[in-house]
């Protein structure tokens, strides 16, 4: 019976041929869904909407829920269905709804920092028409409106801003018989005085992850991430400006204010949850941390100015995030769509969300208006007013933050693998084969 | 018997007229498994390695651009980055550490437990189970806790004050390699105490009688016997290892300062999959399927050319 076991063995050949014919007959290419606007603009049916679910949704959703009636009471025979989706899985659910446009929703809300990518992967429509015609826009703060351009094209209207400032704690530089810092270099010393005090303290806790805490160093002194408009992006991370920032901010971690051991793997939430537990003396926290850190043990002891910048009574520019509202090129309710996105996004709207969470307006009219109904948010106003900066707006731009270009740059100067200049050409490098591979 | 005779033979089997028919039979049989293999295995390598070739970023994926064909470009540009062959050498030590410490751990575990009495059996079996059905994202988590420098327990028991066990590049990779032995080796220990239990107790008493050692009895006795299941576990625990994620994507903050403690598949999903370049990340995913299949088949021949049968 031996040679009968034997005998399929000579067949393998042939049935390998025929089995991998079958596999090329039947794989084709990959997948690639037709996103193209769907031609249509029905006056009537439903809209389907994404919005980001907030820790606290509930005054959100009130909110929202106004503004919906409005809208519908001015176009009868439409209905929406409001859907709140978690941040954290955002890019997930966005890139499904770019690939199947059926369940894609009409109006989506997206961080600003993804407006470029959504924009190349072909997922926003372009509403430059609708935005230069509706009233309020004209109100909308330069900066914002940068971040629904690109190449000079407006893909969505500002929703909220969210901007940072310097939090420190009064109780301790009264204590130390000092003023809040009014120089780059006065909170440089400022933070070492408050580590010599009390070397169970940060004095300004940093992070090396912590990229929008780092940028405002870089602006203040005259650098930029990346120069160019449109699809032509130059890194300019390398520039002597921007070295003299990297340096600036470089100098924080070590043993006389926040040990690079600790401080060099810190994130943004990081620094703010070591200064709203009462381990530091000072933090770069934004508008949106405000709710924490009342939270933690310091309430009532701290106070926020903005970050000072290089001259005395200068502000360092902060980076400006936020999310917009947008209108996905899919949507067979085009006309629609874009009334309830200016519906959504308009002056009353705003106004109304920073009365229910804390949310800035994108209005420079509005913003001053609700300044002055709550004090705290003044110096995040000052700072706005004093000129915000936005990240390139190119789609290279969410490959360089998923593959932590900047804080590895941060990184490898705190641990003293690189000095300024070599981490900073390094940086440059990578973010221009970024630039350089989008096109 | 010869050919003829053995088709034949076949043929009374088979019940059936003719020579074609006999020579497919097996194949009929196979052929559920093979269309399952075929669909579950092959066509997804398939497409990976397709999709390795080409440009296809979201942008391709929702028709903003045409897809277009590369070369081996993603395959270029990956061997062009010199980060790419540092975080695959520290891949290679760090899996090779990790699949040695896990066997260790877990053959000496399965030795003491022939050894230990029901209760204390029972008790270090409940408490490797419990490893093993945590998931990996708690595992780390609470390890990350234990050696946190502020508030973790270990730095107060030993006193050494604040110290960061994720600053140092090697004291990083140390945390990470507890926590993968303390999450993998109750496999290899439920495995090869199954196989021990196996092992004919005449045997292990002859040895005793001749007067060998426990290390011994191990290396001339168990070892041998236990060859085809510690072939198993070495293989799966190299697979495991290499490809390990979670455990360095949360333990060192998605790679360590700077990057020092990235490991492939991190490597993989940072610098591809996370920003949607699907191409470049099929690339490194067929990089690692050629690595993982060179290990293994050399090992498996090297295995074989001792002159033992699998």
């Amino acid at each position: 019976m031996k040679l009968s076991v034997k005998l399929p063995v000579k067949l393998p050949a042939r049935t390998a041929v025929a089995l991998a014919a079958l596999v090329v007959a039947t794989a084709c290419a990959p997948q690639t869904s037709g996103n193209s606007s769907s031609g249509k603009d029905e006056k009537t049916g439903t809209l389907r909407v994404w919005l980001f679910q907030e820790v606290n949704n509930g005054p959100k959703e009130k909110v929202v829920d106004a503004a919906v009636s409005t809208f519908k009471k001015a176009h009868k025979d439409t209905r929406v269905t409001i859907e709140y989706i978690p941040v954290e899985t955002r890019a997930q659910r966005m890139k499904a709804a770019f690939n199947d446009p059926k369940s894609a929703p009409d109006v989506i809300e997206y961080g600003n920092t993804d407006t470029a990518g959504y924009v190349k992967d072909g997922g926003l429509a372009d509403v430059t028409e609708e935005f230069t015609d509706w009233s309020e826009a004209k109100d909308t703060d330069p900066t914002a409106k940068q971040s629904v351009t690109v190449d000079g094209k407006i893909y969505g209207a500002p929703f909220f801003v969210g901007v940072r400032a310097l939090y420190y704690r009064t109780d301790i530089l009264k204590d130390l018989g000092l003023e809040a810092p009014r120089t780059q270099a006065e909170l440089i010393s400022t933070a070492k005085k408050i580590r010599a005090a009390d070397p169970d303290l940060y004095g300004l806790v940093v992070g090396g992850a912590y990229t929008y805490g780092a940028m405002p160093f870089i602006w203040s002194q005259g650098g930029e991430i990346a120069q160019g408009k449109g699809g032509s992006y130059a890194a300019a991370i390398d520039s002597a400006a921007a070295q003299k920032g990297i340096k600036a901010y470089t100098s924080l971690f070590g043993a006389d204010n926040c040990p690079a051991a600790k401080c060099a793997g810190m994130t943004g939430n990081d620094t703010v949850t070591a200064f709203s537990s009462g381990k530091a003396g000072m933090a770069i926290g934004g508008d949106f941390s405000h709710a924490a850190i009342e939270a933690g043990k310091i309430k009532g002891k701290y106070a926020v100015v903005p970050l000072p910048g290089v001259k005395p009574g200068s502000v360092a520019p902060a980076f400006a995030g936020g999310n917009n509202i947008g209108v996905l090129k899919s949507t067979s309710h085009r006309t629609l769509a874009v009334d309830l996105m200016e519906q959504l996004a308009s002056k009353k709207t705003q106004s109304e969300l920073f009365d229910a969470m804390g949310f800035l307006p994108t209005y420079t009219d509005v913003r001053d208006a609700v300044a002055k109904k709550q004090p705290f948010v003044a110096p995040f106003v000052k700072t706005l007013a004093s000129g915000a900066k936005f990240v390139p707006a190119s789609a290279a731009w969410s490959q360089i933050d998923a593959s932590l270009v900047l804080p590895t740059m941060f990184q490898e100067v705190i641990s003293g693998k690189k000095d300024v200049a070599a981490a900073s050409k390094d940086a440059a490098k990578k973010m221009n084969d970024a630039f350089g591979s989008v096109g | 018997m010869t050919t003829q005779e053995a088709v034949t033979v076949a043929k009374a089997a088979a019940g059936v007229p003719g020579r074609r028919r006999a020579r497919w039979t097996p194949w009929l049989y196979l052929a559920p498994a093979l269309v399952v293999l075929g669909a579950l295995l092959v066509y997804p390598i398939y497409q990976l390695g397709l999709i390795s070739l080409l440009k296809y970023t979201q942008a391709q994926v929702s028709g903003g651009e045409p897809t277009a064909f590369e070369g081996f470009g993603n395959y270029t540009t990956l061997f062009a980055d010199d980060q790419f062959w540092q975080v695959l050498i520290a891949t290679l030590v760090f899996a090779a550490a990790c699949v040695l410490s896990t066997l260790a751990v877990g053959c000496a575990l399965a030795v003491l437990l022939t050894r230990v009495r029901a209760l204390p059996r029972l008790a270090l079996m409940l408490a490797a189970l419990g490893a093993w059905a945590t998931p990996a994202v708690t595992g780390s988590t609470v390890w990350l806790f234990l050696f946190d420098p502020d508030f973790g327990p270990v730095n107060r028991v030993l006193g050494i004050g604040d110290h960061s066990w994720t600053y140092g590049r090697y004291s990083a990779f140390a945390l990470v390699l507890l926590e993968v032995v303390w999450c993998s080796f109750p496999f290899v220990m439920v495995t090869v105490y199954a196989g021990i239990r196996a092992v004919p107790s005449e045997v292990l008493e002859a040895a005793a009688l001749d007067g060998a050692s426990q290390w011994r009895i191990w290396r001339s006795v168990l070892a041998p016997l236990l060859r085809p299941i510690l072939v198993v576990v070495t293989i799966q625990s190299v697979i495991w290892d290499f490809k390990v994620f979670t455990q360095i994507y949360v333990m060192t903050n998605g790679g360590g300062i700077a990057g020092q403690n990235l490991v492939l598949n991190v490597y993989a999903y940072q610098k591809a999959f996370a920003s949607s370049q699907y191409g470049l990340g099929s690339a490194i995913g067929v990089v690692m399927l050629v690595i993982l299949l060179a290990v293994t088949l050399v090992y498996l021949r090297m295995l074989r050319r001792q002159g033992e049968e699998l």
